[in-house]
């Protein structure tokens, strides 16, 4: 992604400076107050709704049903307390923790093995086990929807986290191969030739010596999986139904308060679930922004 | 190399290859199956019916409904978000204007694409609960709230059929604008800044620039864009499913296939009627990935 600046920048010739000054609009002109005027408001676009979601949480149902432009009243945590506790909020939050830990870790490991052998060793069949892997890119997840609910029935683990997460290491493997296979190919291989020469086992060698090497792009896509599998929605709905609410996942948990909300009348314990949800990821892109961007934006930049 | 390098591979291979071809590769062939089936979860073994299941979305309202969906979502959203971050990527990182014949981004470009970005982060889910408090139809919804202040009546954002599949595309563009604000500033940085000084040197003013410089310099990566949009433009599961009301409403004004895939598979049990429109979606989205590659390929600028 990195991009070398250009070096001629610091021979501009004095005629540069010229043709610039004639250029009219140079500094922060009418154009200038517009651009910065535009900018503006896509940016209180953003924030305003976030914002508003967390204030709501603070109001009472009839401060919420009155002029949206207010504020509350007061800010007790009433309402956070009754959206973790008694709408489970805790508990899904916990669960999608445990899932995504786990799903991530198993999708790395197993997606770096596979790019790494399929990247570095020639063998019968190498081409055509890439290709499986990276056709799986082209293929809509609703088309396996019906088939997959009754895969992972038979084997019995329908309604459980290890579904889940043997699901979310399946289909995040396609993206994760063909991005590393692309890295691992990439980087020297006179590192690993002398680590063998050396006697080190080809397992040896891709943990201790492969691994460290790759770690700039196993960041962004371990960075990757993680935002998606952590906002993964529908496979949660279809692989953890009604029946197992214990085991449900964040975003479904958010889904169906939303729809229960109307029932029970507890609209600030809603948007209370929906800060306990957002606010952790406001702090945690605030702190990794720059990773963030560069992992999500990678697989659109070769 | 030595010692040992087939049962490495194979020790290496089996885990993954094996997870993903049961839970991917096996439903996928397994769709296009169940598709000429009956199938309703009942019997064992679902009666073979052929095309029956496709003869009859073509003659189901709903299905025409979401395809219809589908290609305003197709034409409008990848534009609109297209459009809006081409607009403020140049904004952030060349609109600043130039000194000493070099292009800068406006004051604060960083925070900026911060903030921009962010939307990107929340799950689809989350932002569709997020989105049912702005839109609310009556006065306490937080758009309607403005508007009153302003005098003018309160909208039906999502109840009025007419304008609820635009609502619902305006939360993808907000979600999606930042992305691309970040995709394209990266294409933008590439360019080369004395491309900029030698059209600077020429007297070309800033729209000028922007149309005969940044545009074409930066075709493979709208084209990436396009792509990536248009891909999007046939999922839309999780925000009609949790924003728009009764799920694909009012009137299925808002329903897309994959939302109808899973009402079908999982409320009806139509197991087999769930599949074929699972087909025709994968078959839709294959004809307009070929299609955009085909039709923007155009010679390479190097540079």
């Amino acid at each position: 992604m990195a991009t070398p600046s250009s070096t001629a920048t610091q021979a501009t010739p004095a005629v540069a400076k010229a043709a610039a000054a004639r250029h009219k609009g140079g500094g922060p002109g009418v154009f200038g107050v517009l651009a910065h005027i535009a900018l503006a408001v896509w940016a209180i676009l953003i924030i305003f709704p976030v914002l508003w979601t967390f204030l709501a949480s603070f109001k009472t149902n009839a401060e919420i049903f009155g002029d949206p432009l207010t504020l509350p009243s007061s800010f007790a945590f009433d309402a956070w307390v009754r959206a973790w506790d008694k709408a489970h909020i805790g508990q899904y939050m916990w669960n999608t923790v445990f899932v995504v830990a786990l799903s991530t870790t198993g999708t790395m490991l197993l997606g770096s093995m596979a790019a790494y052998v399929l990247a570095r060793y020639e063998f019968p069949g190498n081409r055509i086990i890439y290709l499986l892997f990276v056709s799986g890119l082209a293929f809509p997840v609703f088309l396996a929807l019906v088939p997959l609910f009754f895969v992972v029935r038979n084997i019995g683990l329908l309604g459980t986290h290890a579904g889940v997460i043997l699901v979310y290491i399946a289909y995040s493997l396609p993206f994760t191969v063909f991005f590393l296979t692309a890295f691992f190919k990439s980087l020297p291989t006179s590192v690993a030739e002398a680590a063998m020469i050396d006697g080190c086992s080809h397992t040896r060698t891709f943990f201790q010596i492969m691994l460290p090497m790759a770690k700039p792009g196993l960041v962004s896509i371990t960075i990757f999986n993680i935002l998606g599998q952590w906002n993964q929605y529908l496979l949660p709905i279809v692989l953890l139904p009604g029946n197992v609410e214990d085991k449900w996942l964040l975003t479904q948990g958010i889904a169906n308060i939303s729809t229960n909300a109307g029932y029970e009348a507890d609209w600030p314990g809603l948007f209370a679930g929906l800060s306990i949800t957002v606010v952790p990821m406001v702090i945690v892109y605030i702190i990794f922004q720059r990773q963030i961007q560069s992992g999500l934006t990678s697989g659109a930049i070769k | 190399m030595r010692h040992g390098k087939y049962p490495f591979i194979i020790g290496f291979l089996a885990a993954p290859l094996i997870l993903y071809v049961v839970f991917v590769i096996s439903p996928y062939l397994q769709a296009f199956y169940i598709a000429l089936t009956d199938w309703r979860g009942i019997t064992a073994t679902p009666n073979f019916t052929g095309l029956d299941n496709f003869a009859r979305l073509l003659e189901d309202d709903v299905f025409w409904a979401a395809v219809r969906h589908h290609i305003v979502l197709l034409v409008a959203m990848p534009l609109l978000t297209i459009a809006i971050a081409l607009f403020f990527a140049y904004l952030l990182n060349l609109g600043g204007g130039s000194r000493g014949g070099r292009m800068n981004g406006v004051a604060g470009s960083t925070f900026y694409r911060v903030v921009f970005f962010f939307p990107q982060v929340l799950a689809v889910a989350i932002v569709g609960v997020l989105f049912q408090a702005i839109y609310r139809p009556d006065e306490s919804g937080v758009i309607n709230g403005v508007l009153a202040r302003f005098g003018i009546e309160p909208i039906g954002w999502l109840t009025n059929p007419d304008i609820a599949l635009w609502s619902i595309i305006g939360v993808m563009v907000w979600q999606a604008v930042g992305f691309y604000v970040v995709l394209f500033s990266a294409g933008m940085s590439a360019i080369p800044k004395d491309v900029f000084e030698a059209a600077a040197l020429d007297g070309a003013g800033r729209i000028r620039m922007f149309f005969s410089i940044t545009l074409p310099l930066l075709w493979d990566t709208l084209q990436v864009g396009w792509v990536y949009l248009g891909i999007a433009a046939f999922d839309g599961f999780a925000l009609v499913q949790v924003l728009s009301v009764d799920r694909g409403g009012p009137d299925n004004a808002t329903t897309v296939l994959p939302l109808e895939i899973w009402r079908n598979a999982f409320n009806f049990s139509k197991y087999g009627y769930a599949s074929a429109m699972g087909v025709a979606l994968f078959f839709m989205t294959i004809t307009f990935a070929v299609l955009t590659l085909r039709v923007t390929r155009r010679e390479r600028i190097e540079y």
